[in-house]
This record gives structure tokens, sequence and C-alpha cells, in this order.
């Protein structure tokens, strides 16, 4: 059951790839865009059925495991992905458009291939996630943020076509690093699944703030070695840190940041060289025939359907179950912290909207601004300022 | 102040931008399209700004100060959660050591600037209260002129007002069915047709409108109730450690409820045992470390009677619960939740009184350390008294033997034995692994038998009166959000004026879904699609076209 599980995400991954051509191939079609395109069709055809693959993926874990897989980060990221999958299907159906394909599923790919970088063994669950409110709790979250997330695409599509790239400026400018940060996930997956490939290992021993001796395993050649680190005999010959960190910082972490920086910096100097321009500006023909009002009104219409399902997931059923796991419905907790806050920033963006009149460009930068908020609650919360939410991947 | 009639003989509030029943611009505003943002209402907000007042009610309905506030809060929030807060600290630290130990000069910074208790600060309450006002204000701000203007809204309106909507076309058509057909679809897509001297008014989802006047007060409401709790009487937040086989008085209960712990069950996922999906997993977190189960296998009484003092209290058993994490056990408002526990504490102790050159044991004694007893008679004129107990030993400044605290983590002993040949007795002092004999040598020895320990269980004690306003005030957010945001609020005028229809149509948000709707329901008819004007405008300003799109 769980081999059968692993295989069907697979290939839920390989056709949401597949289904990325097919609506890139919609770009080139001339006809009539009122009428959807035989491409398109076929795109969302695929699309469909890679989603319905994912769901088996989905389904078969839970019955092996007897739990809803949203349980480590592996299993909530790799869900995320799938509701992202799901938004932009229902999307789709709304407003006919396939270039949000074109962007949105390469983000659900993206999402996905970063899950598959940690551990992904079917996990028991603690005592503190033993509560259907787990379930109901993150499959809602999950939901709210992946339809915030398309109206990230459809901002971004909204940017590309927009900002002006015959000269350099700040828009170019914040432009292309949202595209580097999209880059640099892309290798921090290349360069963590070649030395996983490699089986790259080297042990270290160090010492920690308290005086403490400990052991830490890399499984990337090591730029920056831990506090007064000490390679182990049976790793000689490995790779020797250049750098040594102080005890206060987690090396080992900082290490897999570095490589990842290093891996988008690679790719993304390669795309440079390839491109002969900036990203964003390759990007641009694609999207010249966008209708920029509709980017516009989706990018919008999906916080005004995902706010409500964040607010419910995120928050109230959040609430709920903390009550009952932690005998208070709110805790400070960062994680909890980050929610409020994603939840402050779509609040203010609502505002900003309805009252100020922000439609357009400085709406689409509102939206990339969220996501970035919903990615670093995914991300650096989980990674870097640990709480409750025991996630932690190693 | 005066009032405003309109030539439509509609009596206005002084203030009102447009008149509510007809929608004659009333006063001379140049942009070509009318603000619909609130009918043209007239808001206090926009209408006085005298007395002090007026200045603290215009500062709060602002929506960019209230935007302001909420930017302001959640870059607050973002900060609290660069280091932990003072309640995620270690027990036993002080916090200014603490942040500077573990994280230099950026944690001692972090404390001096008092964001150790960020969401307890009084400014960070203050943002919350503004907040609050601020939402009172600008709802009643604006719902009041809004309602108004909605309900006295005409059928009938003014030429100048439907050229001046965003979705704007005139047709010239002399076939009435145009317009029959056109009443007909309207009504079957469940638009609500109002008519009117041969003028129509379509609306549908007029209370989708008051959405966000719902959930604001759904979050007023939520934060009252979280500011209640700090109303004594309505808030019971306490712990109880409690031992296996303990009774103890439930804490925050006046004396009122009783706890027994029969057992408490501490349980690791283990291989073998336990589904061999989850093999791997244990492999990576060694086996027996991820925990499976905390349960405190509990029985509750209630107390008989008046509390006497000094009396043993008569109990009722009221309930056997188990009470296990997201499992807590619920009685008469109060909850109990599982959320620490201790695993073998020294409970009992035993020794064997013997003579050191031989061996012999003259009986054994048994001391519970949580209430000793003061002497154990052995028999055959074999006795031992407890002169001193140290559940916590240690060897304060003084070099003298103390204890830290009263639970028995290190216990320490100070015995006399007596002996048929030793009637004076002889003192020694006994702690683990140790053993002093402070007056020379004994003959007599307490040897170490062995211990029994038992788990200790930790429970919070909850009683909350807040959390059903709570709960309401979230429902009623979640009611007002969903109403204001998955629903919208359409209007199609239709105006018959010298063999002219004149077709106009608002929303308050998703203009694409209009125009398809209105795309579907003239379709055939010979109207004409009205023109979304605000393109026409961009247009015309990235053209430099002088010419209106608006006449
Ligand atoms: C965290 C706090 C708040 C939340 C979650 C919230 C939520 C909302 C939502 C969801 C809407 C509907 C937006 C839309 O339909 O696009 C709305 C509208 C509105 N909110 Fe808030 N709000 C908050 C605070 C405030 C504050 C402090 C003000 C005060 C200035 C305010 C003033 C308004 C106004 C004026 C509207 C528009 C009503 C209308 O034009 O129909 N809100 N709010």
């Amino acid at each position: 059951m769980a081999q059968l599980s692993s295989t069907l995400l697979y290939i839920a991954f390989v056709l949401y790839l597949i289904g990325t051509f097919f609506f890139g191939g919609t770009i080139r079609d001339k006809r009539d865009r009122s009428q959807t395109s035989r491409w398109a069709t076929i795109g969302i055809i695929i699309t469909i059925a890679g989603f319905v693959s994912q769901l088996g993926y989905f389904i078969t874990r839970w019955i092996a495991a007897g739990h809803a897989p949203v349980s480590n980060l592996f299993e909530f990221t790799t869900f995320f992905g799938m509701m992202l999958v799901a938004a932009f299907i229902v999307i789709y159906f709304i407003y006919r458009t396939s270039i949000l394909g074109v962007f949105t599923l390469p983000v659900a790919l993206l999402v996905i291939a970063y899950a598959s970088m940690f551990p992904r063994e079917i996990t028991p669950l603690i005592p503190a996630l033993q509560s259907d409110w787990l379930h109901i709790h993150v499959t809602t979250a999950a939901a709210g943020e992946a339809i915030l997330a398309v109206s990230f695409a459809a901002g971004l599509i909204y940017l590309i076509r927009v900002v002006d790239q015959s000269k350099p400026s700040k828009r170019t400018f914040w432009l292309e690093f949202v595209l580097f940060c999209l880059i640099t996930t892309l290798g921090f997956v290349a360069v963590s699944s070649a030395f996983s490939a490699a089986d790259y290992e080297a042990k270290f021993t160090w010492v920690d703030k308290t005086g403490a001796k400990k052991e830490a395993i890399y499984d990337m050649p090591a730029l920056v070695g831990p506090h007064q680190w000490k390679m182990e005999k049976e790793s000689a010959g490995r790779f020797e840190p250049l750098v040594e960190m102080p005890a206060l910082i987690n090396a080992k972490k900082l290490n897999t940041v570095i490589w990842s920086l290093f891996g988008g910096i690679v790719l993304y100097l390669l795309l440079r060289l390839i491109l002969r321009k900036r990203v964003a500006a390759a990007l641009q023909p694609l999207v010249k025939n966008v209708n920029l009002d509709l980017t516009d009104e989706i990018s919008y219409r999906a916080v005004a359907i995902g706010f409500p399902v964040f607010t419910l997931g995120a928050l109230i059923f959040a609430m709920i179950w903390a009550q009952i796991a932690w005998t208070r419905f709110w805790g400070w907790d960062p994680k909890e912290v980050w929610a409020l806050i994603t939840w402050l920033f779509y609040a203010a963006f609502l505002h900003l909207r309805l009252s100020k009149g922000w439609h357009g460009e400085k709406s689409a930068w509102l939206a990339v601004i969220g996501f970035a908020i919903i990615m670093f609650n995914l991300v650096a919360v989980n990674l870097v300022l640990a709480g409750l939410h025991s996630y932690a991947g190693s | 102040m005066e009032q405003v009639k309109c030539e439509c003989g509609h009596v206005n509030p002084y203030g009102t931008v447009f008149c509510e029943s007809c929608g004659k611009p009333l006063d001379n505003v140049s942009k070509p399209l009318l603000d619909m943002r609130y009918e043209g209402s007239a808001r206090r907000s926009q209408t006085y700004n005298k007395t002090i007042i007026d200045k603290i009610w215009n500062f709060f309905s602002s929506v960019k100060v209230g935007v302001w506030l909420i930017v302001i809060t959640l870059v607050a929030s973002a900060i609290g959660t660069i280091f932990p807060q003072k309640m995620y600290l270690p027990p036993n630290v002080t916090p200014a050591q603490y942040y500077e130990d573990q994280y230099g000069w950026a944690g001692k910074l972090y404390y001096q600037l008092g964001f150790d208790n960020l969401y307890g600060s009084w400014w960070y309450v203050l943002l919350l209260a503004s907040i609050g006002v601020s939402l009172v204000i600008c709802s009643l701000d604006r719902f009041i002129p809004l309602y108004r203007a909605l309900n006295n809204q005409g059928v009938t309106r003014h030429e100048a007002f439907l050229r001046r909507q965003r979705l704007f076309s005139s047709t010239k058509i002399s076939d009435e069915h145009a317009f029959e057909a056109v009443k007909d679809r309207l009504a079957k897509r469940r638009y609500r047709i109002r008519e009117e001297n041969g003028n129509i008014l379509a609306e549908k989802g007029r209370f989708s409108r008051w959405g966000p006047y719902v959930n604001h007060i759904g979050l007023i409401i939520f934060l009252i109730g979280a500011m209640l709790r700090f109303v004594p009487g309505m808030y019971v937040d306490k712990v109880l450690w409690i031992r296996e086989g303990e009774t103890k008085e439930i804490p925050g209960t006046n004396g009122q409820y009783f706890l027994k712990n029969e057992k408490f069950v501490f349980e690791t996922y283990q291989k073998g045992k336990d589904n061999p999906v989850f093999n791997a997993a244990i492999d990576r977190a060694g086996n027996g470390a991820v925990a499976k189960k905390y349960q405190t296998t509990a029985v509750l009484y209630k107390r008989v009677g008046p509390v006497i003092p000094g009396e043993e209290p008569k109990l009722k058993k009221v309930k056997e619960y188990k009470i296990r994490v997201n499992d807590p056990l619920k009685y008469d408002h109060y909850a109990l939740y599982q959320v620490d526990f201790k695993l073998n504490e020294l409970n009992k102790m035993s020794f064997q009184l013997i003579d050191k050159n031989t061996g012999q044991s003259f009986g054994a004694v048994t001391i519970d350390l949580h209430d000793p007893a003061p002497s154990y008679d052995l028999g055959k004129g074999y006795r031992v008294e407890l002169l001193s107990y140290f559940p916590d030993f240690y060897f304060d400044d003084d070099g003298n033997p103390a204890t830290k605290t009263k639970i028995p983590n290190n216990p320490a002993f100070v015995f006399k034995m007596y002996a048929p040949d030793k009637p004076k007795g002889e003192v020694s002092f006994v702690a683990i692994r140790q053993t002093i004999e402070p007056f020379g040598n004994n003959k007599y020895k307490m040897a170490f038998a062995g211990i029994d320990t038992r788990n200790v269980s930790a429970l919070t004690v909850r009683r909350d009166f807040t959390l059903w306003i709570l709960g309401v005030g979230g429902a009623i957010f979640m009611i007002g959000v969903v109403q204001g945001m998955y629903w919208n609020h359409r209007r199609i005028w239709l105006k018959r004026l010298d063999g002219e229809v004149l077709l106009a149509a608002h929303t308050n948000k998703n203009w694409y879904g209009l125009k398809n709707e209105i795309q579907t329901v003239i379709a055939g008819t010979g109207l004409m699609m009205p023109i979304d004007q605000t393109e026409a405008e961009k247009k015309e300003v990235q053209g430099g076209n002088g010419h209106g799109a608006t006449q």
C-alpha cells in the first residue's frame, strides 16, 4: 500500500509536468481565444488525471498509516501542492485561462519536489497530534493557502506583463528577485537530490553552547562546520569545512541554505547566459496576449475565495484544536503568530483594494508579498523558529 | 444642518453626494464616474470636522488609519517571533541572563526593549484595542448611511446617474419585446425586479453588502471575549501535580472537587508491536523514542456536605475517566488536561538494620518518603527512630544538611538505631550511596534494601466562561466574510428616455461576472452591451484623446 502510494505520487508529478507543457502550447496557438484550444483541453485533462493520481496517493497513504497524511513536513507540503492544483482546476473552470496553468503548475511541481526532500517515511502520531482536528485544521489551512497561492500566480503573470523591461528599475529588480527565489527552490531540490543520489555523508563531533559534545551528520559537503568541529574517523577524506560557526548557529542548516543559494545562483546565471536578458523579460512574450483586467480579477477573486477558507482553517479550527490539545486556544507560538500575520496581511490587502482602489499592479505586488509570507510560515518557521508545531524535519 | 431637497422630491441628509432616490448628483463633482462605494450617502466622517469628537471619529473611521493599525500590529507580531517569548523559556532561568547567553547582544537588546513579553505589553494590547475602536467607528460611519441609501433608492434614476455608471450603454430601440425579454431573463437569474413608469431596477445579493459589517461585529465580539478573560471568575487556570494512588483537591474548584490518580500510563511506539509502516520512522528516532500515549486514569469525586476545616471531606464518586492529551476530562464547566508528567518519582525506600560485622539482619524498615513515620519498631528490642529527614538533600553554605524542595529527589535521613546491646542508640546519617557516622564507629547500620517508585502526572485545571463568546464572535465573523466574499451585490437599471433605452449596471465586486451575465441577458434583444467606462477612461489616458467616453 505504501509502495503504491509513492508510485501514484510519482505519476501525479509527471502528469503535472506534461500538463504544464500542454498549457504552454496554448501560447503559440493563434486561434481565437474565446474558444478554448485543443492544447488547453488536453492540458486540463492531464492536470485532472494528475490530481486524481495524487488523490490516490493521499488515500492509499491514509489507509496505510491509519491517519490522514498531513502529519509531517513532507506530507503537509505535498498536500499543499495538491490543493494548489485543485484550486487551479477550480479557477480554470471559472475563467478558462490556460496561461494560469503555465504558472501555477510549475509552482505546484516545485512545492512537491521541495516536499520530497524531507524524510518521507510514514510517521506515527505523537499524542498531541492524535486528534481529528489535526486533519480538519491542516487540510483546511492548506486549502486556504493554496487558493491564496493562485492569487500569487495570477499576480506574477500580471507583473511579468506590465513591468517595463526596457530599462532596469526597482520593479524589474524585485520581479527578478521573485523569480530568483523560485529558481533557488529548484536549486535546493537539485543540490539535495544530487548529494543524496551520491549518498554523501560526513560525520562530525562538535561542542554546543552548554559545552556538551554532539554529533552532526552532514548530507552535503560541509562548507561551514559546527562549533569546534572534528571530523569522525569514518568520514576521513570528506570535504573539510572552510569556516567554523559559533555555537549559537545551526551550522548544518546554514550549510544547506548556502548550498541551495549556490545552486540557485548557478541555475540563474546559466539561464541569464542562455537567454541574454532578464528572466522576466524572457517570459514577457509568453504573456503578451493576456487580458490584464481579467488577470487582476482572478488574482483578487482567489484572495476573496481563499481568505475565508484560510481564516476557518488556519485560525478558527486551529484555535479549537489548540483549546483541546494544549488547554488554551491561543499561545503565541511562532507558527500561530505567523498564521495571524498572514491573515492580517490579507485583511490589509482587501481593505486597500476596496477602499484605496489598489488594483492592478499594486494589487499584484501585494499578492506576491502574501505568498512570500505563506512560504515563510511553511519553510522558515518550521525550520528556523521552532515551536510547538513539531513538524521539524531534521 | 439643513437637508437637501432633490428635484425628484426626495429629501436627503446634509452631506449627500447624489440623491438617495433618483441618483441625481447634488454637488458639482467633476469626475466622470460617480463614486458608488457608499451610494453617495452622507457619512459623518466626510461631513463634519469641527469638534474634537469629530476629529477622533474621523481618525478612527478612516480606512487608511485602519490599515496602518493592521500593518503595525502585523510587524509587531513578527518581531515577537524572532526569539522565544518569556513564557517559552525553560523553567528556572532568569530571562535577562538567558536571552544574553543564548542570543548574544541581540538577545540582550531584545530583552531590554521588552520584546520578551511583547504580546502582553501595554502597547500591543493598545494596538489591538485601537483596531477594535476603529472597527466600531468605521462600521457605524458607513453602515447607517449605506443602509438608508439602499433602502431609499428609487427605481427611476436620473439620466446623469446612469450615464456616470461604470457599465453603461444607450440603444435606440422601439421594440417593446426586448424589454420584456430582458425582464424575464433577469427574473430567471434571481434578480429582484422593481418597475416604475416603465423603468426597471433589477437587483440581487444586496445582503452581501452587509458582509463587512457582520464580520466586523464578529471581530468585536471576539475581542471583547478575549478581554473578558481578565475579569475575575471568568477564567481558571491551575496546575495539579498528582501522584499515582493519591487523591487531591482540585485547585480552583473551591474545594468542591477531588481527583484520584489511579495510574499514569506512558507508552511509546515499538517496533514489532505497532503498524510496520512506522518501522522506518521509528528507526530514525530510535526504538521507544516516539511517544504514543500519555494517560492519567483518574476518578473524579465531589464533596458532599459543607467544608468543615480540619475534617476529612466526604466524597462521592462522580466519574471515571482516562485523561489523555487531546482528550480532557470535562465536568461542570471544568476541564482537566493532561499536560506533563514525571516518571518513577521515589515513593518508598527500604532499609535493613544489620550488624556491620556479621551482616545479620534484624528486620526491615520501609519509609514512605512523602509521609515518613517517626519511629519503626522491629521487635525483640530493635527499633529505629527517624531524627531528621531531608527529601531533596544538599549541604547548605554552612556545610549543614538541608533540603531544596519537598520532593524526594535525593532523600537523606538521620536515623537513631536502638538494639538490646545499644540502649542509648547509635546515630547514622544515610543518603544515597553515602553513610556518615557522626559519633564514631557504629556497630549497626541501615543497609539500603530497595526502592519503590511511582509516576506523577500533571494536569491543567481550566474553566473558561469566555469560550462561548469567542465561539459566537468567530462564527459571526465567518458568516460575515462568506456573505461579503462569496456573493456580490449587482444592480442593473433600464430606463426609457426619448425612444432610447439607457442601460447601466453596478456591482461591488466581480465585474467580470456581471459583464458575462449582462451579455447573456441581453443576447438577441438588440440592446447594446454596456461599455466599461473605466477601461475607456484608461485607454483615453494612454491615447491622450480628449474625447470623453462618458457623455
Ligand atoms: C483585523 C481586522 C479586520 C478584518 C479581518 C477585516 C475584514 C474585512 C473584510 C473581509 C472586509 C470585506 C472586504 C471586501 O469585501 O473585499 C472588510 C471591509 C471593510 N473594513 Fe474591515 N476588517 C478589519 C479591520 C478593519 C478596520 C480596523 C477598519 C477601520 C478603518 C475596517 C474598515 C472596513 C471597511 C470600511 C470596509 C469596507 C466596507 C464596504 O465598503 O462595504 N476594517 N473588512
